[in-house]
C-alpha cells in the first residue's frame, strides 16, 4: 500500500489520558442525577444536621410543684422562688397529676413542699435517679431553694460560658462529612463507572485499540480528583459560610489529607470493580465495604466510643484514619508532620488497593 | 519463492473451549486464512463460533490452543503494532450515550499514533449532521455508523466487523455495505460475520461456512453456490390430499438436469443446472403421479442453499449453543 491511498492519514498527536479525561468529566456533568448525589446530597445532610444538633441556648428544665389543698404558705414559697428563675418552668398540680406526669416524661422532678415554710417537716424530690436531666433538675432545685432559705457558699466562684467555632458539634461534624464524601464519591464514581464500562463491552472496545492501560487508570484516577474539588469546596464554604466552620490548622495539610484520601478511596473502588461483572455485585461488595467505614469510623460520633479491643482495626480504615487526621487539623490545628502514621496508612492503602486492582482487572 | 504475500490473517488449529458446565467447546481446531486485500465472510448460524473466532483475531480472547498471525505478526509478541493496524467493531458495543458523536470519534482517534481526522471520518460515514449530537440521540443505524468511524479511525488495513448490520433496517444496511466497499476499494482487508446470506454474496470475496466450530466450507460465494451442482433452485408444494401416497424427493433426482432434490416439511426444492430442461419434465412427472401443484417457482441459488446442503439446516434457526 502506496501512502497515496492514504491521503487523509495524519500523525497528529493526540493526547489520550486527557481524551479519557474529558471523556469522564463530560459523562458526568451531562447526568444531572449524579450531580445532586454528589454535590447536592452532602449539603443538604450537613444543613440537616446542622439543624439538629445546633447549640441551643440552655434550656429551660421542666419541675412540678406539688400542690395539696390550695396555695398553702409553703406551696406558694417554693413555687414563687422557682418561677422567678428562668432556669425553671414551673407547673403545679395535685398529687395524682405530678405523679402522671413524672412517670410520662414530661416533668423532670416534682417538689413536695411542707404546708408552710417554717414548719420542721422536710422538702420532698421526687424523680428517677437514672434520667440524666432529673437528676440534673434536682441539683440545680436543691440548690435554688437552700440558698433561698439562706445557704451561704463558702467559695466565691463565677460560671464562664465558654461557647467558641471549634467546639461544637457541626464542627466536629464537618470533618466527617467531607471524610464520607470522599468515600462514597470514590467507591461509587470509581467503582459503578468501571463495571458499568465493563456491562457496555466499551472495557472490550479499548481492549483492542492502542490504548496504554496506564492512561485509563490514571484517567479514572485524576477525573476522580477532578470531581472532588468542587464536591469538597462546597461543603466546606457551605459550612464556614452558614455555621462558621474554620479549618483552625493549615489549609494544605487539608488539601493534602483530602487529596490522598481521594485517592485511596479511588483506589478501593478500581479494586472492588476489578472482577465484578453486573451493577448488583459491584453495588453489593460496595456496601459491603463501606457499611463498616459508617458504623466504626467515627463520622458522626467520636470512634473512640467503641470498645478498645476493637481499636487497632477501626484506626487501621482509611476512613478512621481520614476522619481524625482531618479533625486533628481543622480543629486543633495539628501540623502534618504529627500526622505521618495517617499519611503513611492513607498511602498504603491507595497504593495496595491500586496495585491489586490492576493485578486482578477484567476488561471483559 | 522468495516474495510472497503476507496473509493478513492466518489461522491454524484454532481451538477454543470455554470451562463451565457443561465446557463448552465454541471452536474445534479451524484454519483460515485471509488474504491482503480481499473481503472475507464467515457465515453461519448462531452458537458456530463466528464471534469467538474473530474475538480471538483481535486479541481479545486466547485461544485454547493454535496460532493466529495478523500480517505475520502475533499476538503476545507483537500486540501494540497489531492494534494500530485493525479496526474493529464488537457485537453490542454501547458507546457511553452521553458523550457527542465527534467526541467519541476523537477519544478513540487519541488511541493511535497514525490515523485519519475526525472529521474526515465522521464525513465518510456520513454522520456530519450529527457529529454534535449525543450517542444516545442516535438511531439503531446511526450507532452501527459511528462504531465503523471508531474501527475507521486509527486508518486500519484490516477491519473486523461482527455481526455488523444485525438488527439494522434494509436502508441503514445498505449505507454500511457501502462503507465496507469503500474501504475495500483503498486495498485493505476485511473480516466480517453474518447470517445474512445475501450480505455475504454482495460483499465478500471469499466466505467461510463456520459450524460447530469448524470450517465446513471454504471459497467464493459464486464457486460455493456451484459446487452445488446447480445454480437454479426450482421449489415447489403440492395440493396433497388424502389417499394419495405421498412424493418422495429421492424419486425426483433422476429428472433430466436435476442434481438433488430434498423435502422441507411441505416444501419441495430441486437443485437444477437447466431449469428450461428440469422444469417440463417435473411437470410430467408430477402430472402422470396425480400430484396437483400448490405453488411453483424458481430462483438462483443462493449461499443458504448451500448452507442447507451442508448441514440439513437453514441458517436462521439459531443453534443450540448459541
Amino acid at each position: 500500500m502506496n501512502e497515496q491511498t492514504r491521503p487523509a492519514s495524519s500523525e497528529k498527536r493526540y493526547w489520550p489520558m486527557g481524551q479519557l479525561i474529558l471523556a469522564r468529566v463530560r459523562e458526568f456533568y451531562r447526568e444531572p442525577s449524579a450531580l445532586f448525589w454528589v454535590y447536592g446530597f452532602p449539603l443538604l445532610m450537613v444543613v440537616a444536621l446542622g439543624i439538629a444538633f445546633r447549640n441551643k441556648p440552655a434550656e429551660q428544665i421542666l419541675v412540678d410543684v406539688q400542690q395539696d389543698g390550695g396555695d398553702t404558705p409553703g406551696f406558694q414559697s417554693v413555687y414563687d422562688i422557682l418561677k422567678e428563675n428562668a432556669a425553671f418552668k414551673v407547673q403545679k398540680g395535685d398529687a395524682a397529676q405530678c405523679r402522671l406526669r413524672l412517670r410520662t416524661g414530661k416533668t423532670a422532678l416534682v417538689i413536695v413542699p411542707p404546708p408552710s415554710p417554717g414548719e420542721p417537716s422536710q422538702y420532698l424530690y421526687l424523680f428517677d435517679q437514672t434520667r440524666e436531666e432529673s437528676r440534673l433538675a434536682h441539683s440545680k432545685v436543691d440548690d435554688v431553694l437552700q440558698r433561698a432559705n439562706g445557704r451561704v457558699d463558702p467559695l466565691p466562684v463565677k460560671p464562664v460560658d465558654v461557647q467558641e467555632p471549634g467546639g461544637r458539634y457541626i464542627d466536629f461534624l464537618v470533618p466527617g462529612l467531607v471524610g464520607m464524601n470522599l468515600m462514597g464519591g470514590g467507591l461509587w464514581g470509581v467503582g459503578f463507572v468501571t463495571v458499568d464500562m465493563r456491562i457496555r463491552k466499551v472495557l472490550k472496545r479499548f481492549l483492542a485499540t492502542p490504548m496504554r492501560k496506564t492512561d485509563f487508570f490514571f484517567a479514572i484516577l485524576l477525573s476522580r480528583l477532578i470531581f472532588l474539588v468542587p464536591e469538597i469546596l462546597v461543603l466546606l464554604v457551605f459550612a464556614w459560610l452558614a455555621f462558621d466552620v474554620v479549618v483552625q490548622g493549615s489549609i494544605l495539610a487539608v488539601v493534602v489529607l483530602i487529596l490522598l484520601g481521594a485517592l485511596a478511596f479511588a483506589g478501593i473502588g478500581l479494586l472492588v470493580a476489578s472482577r465484578a461483572r453486573t451493577l448488583e455485585a459491584v453495588s453489593g461488595l460496595m456496601n459491603l465495604v463501606m457499611l463498616p467505614m459508617w458504623v466504626l469510623s467515627g463520622i458522626f460520633f467520636s470512634s473512640d466510643r467503641f470498645p478498645e479491643a476493637m481499636q487497632p482495626f477501626i484506626k487501621a480504615l482509611p476512613l478512621t484514619t481520614l476522619i481524625d487526621a482531618l479533625r486533628s487539623v481543622m480543629l486543633e490545628a495539628t501540623p502534618l508532620q504529627a500526622l505521618w502514621p495517617q499519611v503513611a496508612i492513607l498511602v498504603g492503602w491507595a497504593v495496595g488497593s491500586f496495585v491489586l486492582a490492576l493485578r486482578w482487572f477484567r476488561w471483559q | 519463492m522468495i516474495l510472497h504475500m503476507i496473509a493478513a490473517i492466518r489461522c491454524t488449529n484454532l481451538v477454543k473451549h470455554y470451562e463451565g458446565r457443561p465446557p463448552v467447546e465454541a471452536v474445534r481446531g479451524l484454519d483460515l486464512t485471509v488474504e491482503a486485500g480481499e473481503c472475507f465472510g464467515l457465515l453461519g448460524p448462531n452458537g458456530a463460533g463466528k464471534t469467538t473466532t474473530i474475538e480471538i483475531i483481535e486479541g481479545i480472547a486466547e485461544p485454547t490452543a493454535g496460532e493466529v498471525e495478523i500480517f505475520g505478526m502475533r499476538w503476545g509478541r507483537d500486540d501494540n503494532a497489531i492494534k494500530e493496524r485493525l479496526g474493529i467493531s464488537l457485537q453490542e458495543t454501547r458507546l457511553s450515550e452521553k458523550l457527542q458523536v465527534r467526541e467519541t470519534v476523537t477519544l478513540f482517534r487519541s488511541f493511535y499514533k497514525c490515523g485519519l481526522e475526525p472529521d474526515e471520518v465522521i464525513r465518510r460515514v456520513s454522520l456530519e449532521e450529527k457529529a454534535t449530537t449525543r450517542v444516545g440521540n442516535l438511531s439503531g443505524g446511526q450507532r452501527q455508523r459511528l462504531a465503523v468511524a471508531c474501527a475507521l479511525v486509527g486508518d486500519p488495513d484490516l477491519l473486523l466487523l461482527d455481526e455488523p448490520t444485525t438488527g439494522l433496517d434494509p436502508q441503514s444496511r445498505r449505507q454500511l455495505w457501502e462503507l465496507i466497499h469503500a474501504f475495500r476499494v483503498q486495498g485493505r482487508t476485511v473480516l466480517l460475520t453474518t447470517h445474512y446470506m445475501d450480505e455475504a454474496e454482495r460483499l465478500c470475496d471469499r466466505v467461510a461456512v463456520v459450524d460447530h466450530g469448524k470450517v465446513i466450507a471454504l471459497g467464493s460465494p459464486r464457486d460455493l453456490i456451484a459446487e452445488l451442482g446447480g445454480e437454479h433452485i426450482i421449489e415447489f408444494t403440492l395440493d396433497e390430499r388424502d389417499g394419495l401416497s405421498p412424493l418422495e424427493p429421492a424419486t425426483l433426482s433422476d429428472l433430466p438436469a436435476v442434481r438433488s432434490a430434498r423435502k422441507d416439511a411441505d416444501h419441495f426444492s430441486l437443485s437444477v443446472t437447466e431449469p428450461h430442461i428440469a422444469l417440463p419434465a417435473l411437470l410430467e412427472r408430477l402430472g402422470q403421479g396425480g400430484h396437483p401443484l400448490a405453488g411453483l417457482s424458481t430462483r438462483h441459488a443462493s449461499l443458504e442453499d448451500v448452507f442447507v446442503m451442508l448441514t440439513g439446516r437453514h441458517l436462521r434457526e439459531g443453534d443450540a449453543t448459541s
